[in-house]
């Protein structure tokens, strides 16, 4: 016998069972379990009317996990490979191997929501970690133990600024170089409420405080600045901001991620009463918008923080432990009247999140952060010295990103990019936006060469 | 019987178990770069500053000091925790898998593929008409279905009209909250005595406010809504949809299906029924699918295939978006690959085992269980005793506790769904436990647990005095 035919004898006795790989019965104990509940088959178990039964197929083959894992693979390199140079609201920075594998220990991943804090100890803590270290990040008092994903984070912020009582009116002003896909959201999430979603006019998503004040009224319970931007500028008149929404009755929320916090001025000291933002940036990479909603504000707004909290306490021993709190909040408990409907988290990613902080220490988030500053305004001047490339469109600082202006046109560059294996956003016909981190910056000489050639 | 002893991480002198990562190190450093101005940057950054081996030591430690359905049996009632195969993880972890969202289609095919495929899957298992994969969780898919509902509604001009949503009082916590999030006034609908339905109670409750009934099939019982096709009708014939939550599903598959007992719309928890790890509480996913007539107010994009290529196209009148991207990517994927595995054949006897091993352990275990016939679940009585100390004994013995104090049908309820993934000697184990403790006395309950890595937490002063971060456990200090 070849060791082709082998081969395929053992695929095929592979994918011969007829049941679940994972339910490990014996015949034996079927037929004991069927004698203890009195059945003679385990279809009789099922008290399903005969109207309603499915009799059919679903057409899906069984396949044994070596066919399986080769051919997703397969499949996902029909994906282009392409050095990506992508940004806006979604970023790649390296993760270190520790994550990985500390994560993926299965008394973490394998676990269940920690409703029984005696035995989940271990999680319980890495999350109080995960809020202490947005906690530190933020300079405000409260971060809760995660949301989806940046968007659904300010969906949710829009909704507390409804139930606060401070805050009154009905207007939620967001920049208007917002990204259609928050924007999506957020209208989502404040539909079945009074509040309506509007723009205010920014220079590329940089706020002016003059314009923001001409949009305000008493009507306005909302403000949602980012920084950096989704252009990758960073901020310069926060303060100001910070004075103008300094009124109690308007909620001021700051759009932000964990590296960009910990370079850049804190949300506390600008006044800010909310951060919102993807704290996916460390631990997990872009993973195809896979990410972590980082959700922060003020004390004073804590009974109406969405989502898990996970606070100290003593145990019988008189020792110090942890346990989710504040659960009344919860839709388990407070139902139709709870702050938010979320049950399943990101608690997983905040995990991710919490370790590649503490690999990193503060000097080496520190570090990163800076290389977020100086990468692209070295990549900007030098692809601005490229004959028909103008680069950073708009002056000012900036962090991780940055527009440039091309000619004759930046969508043909861009899939002329594709061809040469570099991913960079095409903004319109004339400007294109480039990020990059630690993550690609080892191509990013090759991505100037390839813009000289292409346009050459 | 089985004894566990969890690991504890202490010292004696500390007041505490493993330390925090800021008792071991806090190291504060100015934050000076001259490349931006002052007004710019903060001052300072306060954070640990361990070694990479101390790093993994502290969340070693803390790993043991967990409990996962790895380490032994989780039979937490509606949850699902059953064992997640290791291959789908790996599948996840491929850099291929890890792209930008912002790529245009044409680069990203692989991925659209898989997403196209998971779309068919999740569709032929229940019987809908489309599927959409957006929502980050099965709370999240709860929202995205009543918006479609609410959407069609609107566009039949009956929007205002149709005010209500009816859920059951046994349902999810998350069906209230969700509906209310959309907008809708929430109507509460009582059981009857057999713990299904009462249809003269629906009857009296649908009219013409009625935007849609939020049903759970089996229920959170583990029983089979057998009038489930008269309730669809009483629910079609007054204008309303039928909204199915996913959480049970694991009892159906392959056997039954929402679309054909008359559900609109449905959610799946993919985290539950096809064995994504829950990661501590998440990520999730929670796909919707809809009939025909609800597929134009799906989110957008949807993944369509046109000859050979696939792309992403925005429904007709679609309700817009719930994720910022195309929602838990990574965890969709773990579900694809999930399902390709076990096929047909082997998603049909996951429903068999799952429920020949609910009643099996059902039988074994001396409590009273009310109601029946049980499927993927049932909810044992702890009787005199208080269902919370209950459970917390059953942790000595090396296993954890179901879910406990719901519903609120059955008295001290112990909510109980073993899966298909045990073993009749584990699900033994598992009844060893329950019988231990049923025969106890007050004084043991009351003193446990003793085996875990912390002894009984004190929650209400956790949450009368909240610290919530180091920095509030300095200040006390």
């Amino acid at each position: 016998m070849s060791y082709h035919t082998q081969l395929s004898r053992t695929e095929e006795t592979e994918t011969e069972s007829t049941g679940s790989p994972f339910a490990p019965h014996t015949e034996a104990d079927v037929e004991a379990m069927l004698r203890a509940v009195d059945a003679e088959s385990v279809e009789e178990l099922f008290d399903v009317p005969n109207s309603v039964r499915f009799d059919g197929e679903f057409g899906i083959e069984a396949a044994s996990e070596r066919e399986v894992v080769r051919s997703v693979v397969e499949t996902l390199g029909r994906n282009e490979s392409a050095t990506e140079f992508l940004g806006r609201g979604h970023y790649d920075h390296y993760v270190p191997s520790l994550v990985d594998h500390l994560a993926d220990r299965s008394e973490f991943l394998t676990s269940y929501t920690q409703y029984q804090p005696e035995i989940t100890q271990g999680f319980l803590q890495a999350l109080f970690e995960y809020q202490s270290l947005l906690v530190e990040l933020t300079g405000l008092e409260v971060a809760n133990c995660s949301m989806y994903d940046a968007a659904t984070a300010l969906g949710e912020v829009a909704t507390l600024s409804r139930r606060a009582r401070s805050v009154t009116g009905d207007r939620v002003l967001v920049p208007d170089a917002l990204r259609d896909e928050r924007r999506a959201v957020l209208e989502n999430y404040v539909g079945g409420t009074a509040l309506a979603v509007e723009e205010y006019p920014t220079a590329a998503g940089v706020v002016d405080p003059d314009d923001l004040e001409d949009a305000l009224d008493d009507d306005v319970a909302l403000v949602y600045v980012e920084n950096p931007t989704t252009t990758g500028l960073i901020q310069d008149r926060l303060e100001a901001v910070g004075e103008l929404l300094a009124a109690d009755d308007v909620l001021f929320c700051l759009g932000s991620d964990p590296i960009a916090l910990s370079l850049l001025r804190t949300p506390a000291s600008i006044g800010a009463d909310a951060v919102i933002g993807d704290a996916s940036v460390l631990g997990l990479g872009t993973a195809y918008g896979t990410s972590l909603g980082l959700f922060a504000c003020k004390e004073e707004y804590l009974r109406q923080v969405p989502g898990r909290l996970v606070g100290a306490s003593r145990d019988e021993s008189g020792r110090r432990a942890y346990t989710l709190t504040l659960q009344t909040r919860e839709q388990h408990i407070r139902r139709e009247r709870a702050t938010s409907n979320i049950c399943t988290n990101q608690a997983w990613v905040a995990l991710r999140t919490a370790i590649h902080a503490a690999v990193l220490g503060p000097d080496g988030l520190l570090d990163l952060a800076k290389e977020c500053h100086r990468l692209p305004e070295v990549l900007a001047r030098e692809l601005d010295a490229i004959e028909g490339v103008s680069a950073p469109v708009r002056d000012g600082y900036h962090f991780r990103e940055f527009r440039a202006t091309v000619e004759p046109d930046a969508t043909e560059l861009v899939s002329e990019l594709y061809a040469e294996g570099f991913a960079v956003h095409a903004i319109d016909a004339d400007t294109i936006q480039v990020c990059v981190t630690d993550a690609n910056e080892n191509r990013a000489a090759e991505l100037v060469t390839a813009i000289t050639e292409v346009l050459d | 019987m089985q004894r566990h002893e969890q690991a504890v991480w202490n010292e004696t002198s500390s007041e505490g178990y493993e330390p925090l990562l800021s008792e071991k190190d806090r190291t504060t450093i100015d934050v000076e770069f001259e490349e931006l101005p002052d007004e710019l940057t903060r001052e300072s950054l306060e954070l640990p500053a361990l070694s990479e081996p101390e790093v993994a030591r502290h969340y070693t430690r803390l790993s043991q000091m967990n409990y996962g359905i790895d380490s032994g049996p989780y039979p937490l009632g509606s949850c699902t925790m059953k064992y997640n195969p290791k291959f789908t993880e790996d599948v996840a972890a491929r850099s291929e898998a890890a792209v930008h969202p912002d790529r245009p289609e044409e680069a990203v095919q692989g991925t659209l593929q898989l997403y196209h495929e998971l779309q068919e899957y999740l569709g032929r298992i229940g019987g809908m008409d489309a599927v959409t994969l957006q929502p980050p969780a099965g709370a999240a898919g709860e929202f995205t279905g009543i918006l479609v509902a609410k959407a069609y509604h609107e566009r039949n001009g009956d929007g205002e009209r149709r005010s209500e949503v009816i859920v059951p009082s046994s349902a999810h916590g998350t069906n209230f909250a969700s509906a209310a999030m959309a907008g809708y006034d929430v109507v509460e609908l009582p059981g009857d005595d057999d713990g299904r339905v009462d249809l003269e109670a629906l009857r009296s409750a649908v009219g013409e406010e009625t935007a849609a009934l939020m049903l759970t099939n089996p229920n959170t019982l583990g029983l089979f809504e057998r009038d489930i096709e008269e309730i669809a009708s009483v629910v079609h014939d007054a204008g309303g949809l039928l909204y199915y939550d996913g959480a049970n599903l694991n009892a159906l598959l392959g056997r039954a299906r929402p679309g054909d007992m008359g559900f609109d719309i449905m959610h799946y928890n993919v985290h539950k029924t096809f064995a994504t790890p829950h990661g501590g509480g998440g990520p999730g996913a929670g796909p919707i699918g809809v009939t025909e007539e609800l597929e134009p107010f799906l989110p957008s994009p949807q993944v369509e295939a046109r000859n050979g290529t696939y792309e992403l196209v925005e429904p007709e009148h679609s309700i817009g978006k719930v994720h910022g991207a195309m929602g838990n990517w990574l965890v969709l994927l773990k579900t694809h690959a999930y399902i390709r595995r076990l096929g047909d054949a082997g998603l049909r006897d996951t429903s068999a085992k799952a429920v020949l091993n609910a009643n099996y352990l059902a039988s074994q275990i001396d409590l009273e269980i009310p109601f029946g016939p049980f499927h993927h679940e049932f909810v044992a009585s702890a009787g005199e005793r208080d269902a919370a100390e209950f459970a917390k004994r059953m942790l000595d013995y090396g296993v954890h506790p179901p879910t406990t104090k719901w519903p609120e049908i059955v008295p001290e309820a112990l909510m109980t769904e073993p899966t298909e993934a045990e073993s009749k000697t584990t699900l033994d184990q598992l009844a060893a436990a329950f019988n231990a403790v049923a025969d106890e006395d007050e004084e043991t309950i009351a003193a446990a647990p003793e085996t875990t890595s912390a002894r009984y937490i004190d929650q209400t002063s956790a949450a009368r005095s909240p610290r919530l971060s180091w920095h509030a456990l300095s200040d006390d200090a």
